[in-house]
């Protein structure tokens, strides 16, 4: 089970400088408060934690709760230090866990 | 006029009914929320930039950003930065954890709105002060209440 998962960011940085991510990953993040075609609840399911470290330092993470849209969208910024791998983690109900990694090269 | 066991039943339906309505935020659950979140510092108004339209066509994906006042270094930073709601089922809809190394406290998401609401940011700061922003919208067409296509 692989979801679609988006994560733009430059590749390469100056030293010190601040890059803006912006990760985004397909899933319908149910509520469990939307009525389903029978009248009943449709259970939840809904991604409930993202994290992204940066040479294994976690760096930025997010507690999402059932009110965040589908397709869940994050935006924050890390400031570029060393050239090296940061790493996307979404967890969610049912189960639902995906990795994204990316390279950031850093220039002096 | 009704008699006392018609009445019983009238009464038996009213409360069922208060019973099967699901769960929903109120103002006093959202403040609830947010003390336990600080761990019961009262936020202070200012820092906090809450960006979001006030008038939301479509409750169902709602760009927001929030950006707090800070250097970000080691010794002063933003640790967290979470939204509360006062009507949507839940009163939480995000908490993020940041450090230092976020080079920038700002924070985008898309969220879901059940109604016209007033919502609130709060900002964590490593000094151990927390600063909120608060905002009221206005939603025409809710999340959560549509089902799905017959």
């Amino acid at each position: 089970m692989t979801a679609r998962a988006l994560i733009h960011m430059p590749a390469s940085a100056k030293a010190g400088e601040i890059v803006e991510i912006r990760a985004l990953i397909a899933h319908p993040m149910e509520s469990g408060y939307r009525p389903g075609a029978d009248g009943k609840p449709v259970p939840q399911d809904v991604i409930r934690g993202f994290t992204c470290t940066y040479e294994g330092e976690p760096v930025f993470a997010a507690e999402l709760h059932p009110a965040i849209a589908a397709n869940p969208y994050l935006a924050f910024f890390i400031r570029a230090s060393v050239t090296g791998t940061l790493e996307f983690t979404w967890r969610g109900d049912n189960g639902f866990a995906q990795t994204e990694r990316k390279t950031l090269t850093v220039s002096p | 006029m009704t008699t006392p066991n018609a009445r019983r039943r009238l009464l038996t339906a009213a409360s069922l009914l208060v019973l099967v309505r699901p769960a929903a935020a109120t103002p006093e659950r959202m403040a609830q929320a947010i003390a336990a979140y600080t761990g019961n510092v009262a936020p202070k108004t200012g820092r906090v930039t809450f960006e979001i339209a006030q008038l939301i066509d479509n409750g169902n994906a709602v760009p927001v950003t929030i950006r707090v006042e800070s250097p970000m270094t080691a010794t002063d930073h933003v640790t967290g930065i979470a939204i509360f709601n006062e009507k949507n089922p839940e009163p939480d809809v995000i908490r993020c954890t940041l450090g230092p190394r976020a080079g920038k406290a700002e924070v985008s998401t898309r969220i879901r709105l059940a109604t016209s609401q007033r919502l609130t940011a709060v900002a964590k700061l490593s000094d151990g002060s927390c600063w909120q922003q608060a905002v009221d919208v206005i939603v025409t067409l809710a999340a959560c209440i549509e089902g799905e296509a017959p």
